[in-house]
């Protein structure tokens, strides 16, 4: 008797799981998938954004006369106009059009790394790899410095009814406006900023990994391609920050 | 010392690498470039309002549609793996539409309290 050959046999019936309806591997779908929830995450803060953006008087006067009051909600150009090594200067949004830029770069240099991973060349994985580390890695300076500058404030501070003024924002006072608006920045900015940073930690990972060659060995850069949708997805949030934040 | 004879680590390269095929990328890179460029255009001549808004955010899903479409490669995937990512963001939509006409809503009321 023999029992044992049905068993070993693979099933390739389409309920036997010998059908692949989304022609992705496990690792990938599942980062998609992740990459799905992280979204709903991101969506939810920038919905709050709105919702507290329209429970929240909207400025009327010309831009020129602008100033800050916790009495209306900002113009983002009035409120990011610095750049570093240019005080007191008004160059609205260039900073930001700077970081965007980078973090632009950056995707670009993770996409050739992974079309490197694709044809099995090594140095040129490594070579792109590293440019992307580098762009993260300035994109995460900038977003200190503009973390540093906002909590700092300007010179001319936001001047109170009784006389005082105040400087910078923190999460219960904020010199632009009402203080929501400086609590979002920091939960929206600093969540996409925690993301920056745990994506230059993981390329840092698989950097490794390709120089010890475990990639090659192993004969595919799938690892590279499943960081690669994650820093994309880095870029895309960004994208959308930087249109509710900073434009809108 | 006999442990530095491990060359595991070693590999050799079997046959020609192919030539980096990188058009579409850099394409891509520019299409994005330009389109913020587009958007910083608009902010600085256009006066703010409901229109210009607009334009912002019918630009920033067409970067979005880029990034990706190409960049995430979800364009070359499976209909099915690119229904099973796209449906279930309409429920973010809803939610946009939903709280942000509930902040609008707010606002009134407070406003005309006293009225």
């Amino acid at each position: 008797m023999s029992t044992s050959t049905t068993l070993e046999a693979p099933k390739t019936g389409t309920w036997d799981g010998g059908n692949e309806p989304l022609k992705a591997s496990y690792g990938k779908l599942m980062m998609w998938f992740f990459l799905l929830s992280d979204a709903f995450t991101f969506g939810a803060l920038l919905i709050v954004y709105g919702l507290s953006r329209h429970s929240n008087a909207p400025y009327t006067g010309t831009p020129e006369d602008f100033t800050f009051s916790t009495e209306w909600w900002p113009i983002p150009e009035k409120v990011f106009n610095a750049f570093p090594g240019f005080h007191g200067v008004d160059l609205p949004l260039a900073f930001v059009a700077l970081m965007t830029m980078i973090l632009i770069l950056s995707s670009v240099t993770m996409v050739l790394a992974v079309e490197a991973g694709h044809r099995m060349d090594k140095n040129d994985v490594q070579k792109w790899l590293l440019w992307t580390i580098l762009f993260g890695s300035i994109f995460l300076g900038c977003q200190a410095w503009e973390w540093a500058h906002f909590i700092t404030g300007t010179d001319e501070g936001m001047l109170l009814a009784d006389g005082t003024r105040i400087f910078g924002a923190n999460l219960t006072m904020n010199q632009y406006g009402p203080p929501l608006f400086a609590d979002l920045f920091f939960f929206i900015t600093g969540f996409h900023g925690t993301h920056v940073f745990s994506g230059v930690v993981l390329l840092l990972m698989i950097f490794i990994n390709t120089v010890n060659g475990v990639y090659h060995k192993r004969g595919h850069y799938e690892m590279v391609e499943k960081v690669g949708l994650y820093w994309h997805f880095v870029d895309l949030v960004w994208v959308f920050v930087f249109t509710f934040f900073y434009l809108i | 010392m006999a442990a530095h004879s491990d060359h595991s680590n070693d590999f050799h390269q079997t046959g020609e690498i192919p030539k980096a095929q990188t058009k579409v990328i850099w394409k891509t890179f520019f299409i994005l470039v330009g389109l913020t460029a587009v958007e910083f255009l608009f902010a600085f001549t256009m006066d703010a309002g409901t229109l210009r808004n607009s334009i912002f955010i019918i630009l920033t899903i067409f970067k979005a549609f880029y990034i990706v479409a190409e960049f995430m490669h979800l364009k070359h995937e499976s209909k099915a793996l690119i229904w099973s990512i796209l449906i279930p963001m309409a429920l973010v939509i809803w939610l946009m539409v939903a709280l942000i006409s509930e902040g609008s809503y707010y606002f009134d009321s407070i406003r005309n309290y006293f009225n």
